[in-house]
């Protein structure tokens, strides 16, 4: 009864979508205020019933509702609750249906937040807004219905697939999707000053705050990820640049993009219809990535329920809104004409260059994507694109970035002079040169990745901590009444400063044995000893397990006991390695536990990994910067302002 | 619950990409064929390096690796002599010969054309005039008022 419920609200959803999209529209073309009223609370009543939906959905994987399908292919009466609730969205069906959810909500968002906005331009978005969602619960109820009925139903599910029943992996699917679909709201912005005709800086300021946060979404689901996939996989690998991971790259490459050509826009009124058509890229991209993951067109690590019906259904979504969009674009971009005026080297010029290096890489990870289809269809070759095309051909744009970054963030709008903003930086270019150099004195014969990383990751912290000191006129006093913004800025390149230095000694520098042991036996990893002192076996709630007891000493002393485990899960019938890890800040002690061997013994894998958990705590402190930014008082006062003046101007009416 | 134990057993396999009976007594050696089987392709997983797969066929091709690696080949011979027999499929790096030129290209080619546009952008901003802001429309105006009777 409650899955029907969930149905009819889902349906009832589409309805609403249908008139929020059709109604404002007209509303906003023709001038008639009843119409264009119908925007906000329809953007309302649009996410309430998607969310009664999901809670449809959510109480069937609860309560083991094994008439629907969905819950009987992807969940079990064993599982625990919180893979219960992950469940809803560990399947396809379900994580549409968040898809949809997420993005009424930023609909509805904007609705709450949106009152400052100018009536019109804000029933446009709402519109443009709606129609993606008439686009996705269509695909939703006619292909991916999650309130499908069996007719026999049985005792018990399948259980949901073992390597996703993790805490990492619970939450890197919303904060992903949080992303993706933010990027919708710079989407329907895009759109509806297109249809306005008009971009101004108070548009980009309004867009801003939505970018900024579908970016930080990105920045933490990517993260999420990549975390998971080093803890999970048994053998500390981070990124693999598979299809799946390079559709979630490519939106974040392009919000970041865009977060940086929207300041341009709404300080010095240039750069207008390049970062329209940013924010239709983006989403683009976004749409790109769904169609990526749900259509199973290129084969990737990631295995998704996948139909070719679906796949065709997501390419006509991004046919159509991406297709019209820059149709749409093709015929308005000369309407909108550039005010600002700047010399070569400014803040602004700057800007662009960080436009231009992150644009191309995002370029170079998309053909690197889709080549192995091109080659398929168009040449008849069957390849691959992997680790090391991307490593050669996406590395140089970042080291190019990030060699540019301190300089251009600190450069003055309008006109500078390199001379001028190079002399504050000597001292963190001295200190990035330097570091760079022990690096290269203290490896041994290895490639020059661990010392150009951490100089260049160095150059960026210093480089931030310099524009922060600058900017507070070099009195320690004024540090911290600087704007958020400007702390939100500095946190968010210095972590990836940090990302920099992580991602270049973990693959430079680690360390690796593999080997047979016997239980009681010692062996030397690096500096560090490793006794395997024990191995049982036995069981946990859905699980059996192999656990192993791992003692590591350096030099004698005890450093961590760890219990690296080998897990089957019997339901789905899958093995999974549980590396234990000793986190330390400035290495992991990452150890695995394999089979046991014919002669006695079990294979054991172990690593020292350097500097990996620099990796997420950098991406944690870009997300940081992203959500310092937009607490910035000067976003709220905006806001503030515009809602209470609108307030006091309702009684009057 | 006996037959899920006895079935945990039989069908426990191996999780471990590389085993430990694979590896090379020379480090010079097993270091080079494990570079190698990093840009190898496993060809039945889903994109995976031979170097991290479990699969069988996997196991087979890291076993050939260390073979040519053994009997004298250099990189290249024992990527070609695996390409040869599994084709262009298995290289995570793709030749740059063909078509996949384009590929190898476009990047640096997509720089360049990037670079050009913002140059003539830039030289035209610099030349520009600031141009006058647009007038309030009625709305706005409107607004204005209201703000700045609070």
């Amino acid at each position: 009864m409650i899955a029907e419920l969930g149905h009819f609200t889902l349906i009832l959803a589409l309805g609403v979508a249908l008139v929020q999209a059709i109604v404002p529209l007209i509303g906003a073309w023709r001038g008639w205020p009843g119409w264009i009223a119908v925007a906000v609370p329809a953007a309302k009543i649009q996410v309430i019933l998607i969310a009664a939906a999901f809670a449809a959905l959510t109480h069937a994987f609860v309560t083991s509702d094994f008439s629907l399908r969905v819950v009987v292919e992807n969940s079990h009466t064993l599982k625990p609750m919180l893979y219960k609730v992950a469940g809803v969205w560990g399947n396809h069906e379900g994580s549409m249906l968040l898809w949809v959810l997420i993005l009424a909500l930023f609909g509805a968002a904007a609705a709450v937040f949106g009152g400052g906005l100018p009536p019109r331009l804000l029933a446009r978005v709402l519109s443009v807004q709606a129609m993606i969602g008439v686009a996705f619960l269509a695909f939703v109820i006619l292909t991916s219905n999650p309130f499908d009925r069996v007719g026999l139903p049985p005792f018990d599910g399948h259980d949901l697939n073992p390597l996703l029943q993790d805490p990492g992996l619970a939450f890197h699917p919303p904060f992903l999707y949080l992303g993706y679909v933010g990027l919708s709201m710079a989407f329907s912005f895009a759109v509806a000053a297109l249809i306005e005709g008009r971009v101004d800086a108070a548009w980009a300021r309004w867009v801003r705050p939505w970018t900024l946060a579908a970016w930080m979404f990105l920045t933490i689901g990517i993260a999420l990820g990549s975390w998971w996939a080093y803890y999970e996989l048994g053998w500390g690998g981070f990124w693999f640049w598979d299809p799946v991971e390079n559709a979630s790259f490519m939106p974040w490459l392009l919000a970041a993009a865009l977060l940086h050509s929207a300041i341009v826009v709404e300080k010095r009124e240039a750069l207008k219809s390049w970062t329209i058509l940013l924010a239709i890229l983006a989403f683009g991209f976004s749409l790109i990535g769904t169609f990526i993951v749900r259509s199973g067109v290129i084969t990737s690590v990631h295995a998704f329920a996948n139909d070719p019906e679906r796949g065709v259904f997501i390419l006509a979504i991004l046919a159509i809104f991406i297709g019209g969009a820059l149709t749409l674009y093709a015929a308005r971009a000369s309407a909108l004409e550039a005010r600002g005026v700047f010399g070569v080297v400014s803040r602004e010029s700057a800007l662009v260059m960080n436009n231009v290096l992150l644009a191309v890489a995002a370029f170079v990870v998309f053909i690197g994507t889709v080549w192995p289809l091109f080659a398929e269809m168009f040449f008849d070759r069957k390849l691959s694109v992997g680790a090391p095309f991307f490593e050669k051909a996406f590395t140089p744009f970042m080291v190019i970035l990030a060699i540019l970054l301190p300089v251009g963030a600190i450069l003055p709008w309008k006109r500078g002079s390199v001379a001028k903003v190079l002399r504050p930086l000597g001292g963190a270019l001295a200190l990035a040169l330097a570091l760079g150099a022990l690096a290269f004195a203290m490896q041994t014969g290895k490639t020059a990745l661990a010392p150009v990383g951490i100089a260049l990751g160095a150059w960026l912290v210093a480089g931030s901590a310099t524009e922060l000191w600058l900017r507070a006129g070099r009195n320690p006093n004024r540090l911290r009444r600087l704007p958020r913004a400007d702390w939100g800025k500095a946190a968010a390149h210095s972590g990836l400063g940090i990302v920099f230095i992580g991602i270049s000694t973990l693959m430079a520098w680690s360390i690796e044995d593999i080997r047979v042991a016997k239980v009681g036996e010692t062996f030397d990893l690096g500096d560090y000893s490793v006794t395997l002192a024990d191995v049982e076996k036995t069981r946990g709630p859905n699980y059996m397990t192999t656990m192993a007891t791992m003692e590591v000493a350096l030099h004698g002393k005890h450093v961590a006991t760890l219990y690296p485990e080998k897990r089957f899960y019997p339901v789905a019938n899958m093995p999974t390695t549980e590396a234990a890890i000793d986190n330390g800040v400035f290495r992991d002690l990452y150890l695995v536990i394999g089979d046991e061997q014919k002669n006695g013994g079990w294979a054991v894998r172990t690593y020292v990994k350097p500097f990996a958990n620099w990796i997420w705590a950098g991406s944690i402190l870009m997300a940081l910067g992203g959500l310092l930014s937009l607490s910035d008082r000067r976003y709220r006062v905006a806001a503030g302002a515009r809602r209470g003046a609108v307030a006091a101007a309702q009684p009057a009416e | 619950m006996k037959r899920i134990l006895l079935a945990f057993f039989l069908l426990a396999t191996p999780v471990l990409a590389v085993q430990p009976d694979e590896i090379l007594s020379d480090p010079a050696l097993e270091a080079r064929a494990r570079e190698i089987s990093a840009v190898l392709r496993c060809p039945v997983c889903q994109g995976e390096t031979i170097d991290d797969s479990n699969a069988p066929v996997a196991r087979d091709l890291r076993l050939v690796v260390r073979e040519r690696v053994v009997a004298g080949d250099t990189d290249a011979q024992v990527i070609d002599y695996v390409v040869q027999r599994f084709g262009e499929f298995v290289l995570f790096e793709p030749q740059a010969r063909g078509a996949n030129i384009i590929l190898w290209v476009a990047g640096p080619v997509m720089l360049l054309i990037a670079l050009m546009g913002a140059a003539l952008y830039l030289r035209r901003r610099g030349a520009a005039t600031e141009a006058a802001p647009t007038p309030l429309d009625e709305d706005e105006s409107r607004r204005l008022k209201e703000i700045l009777k609070e």
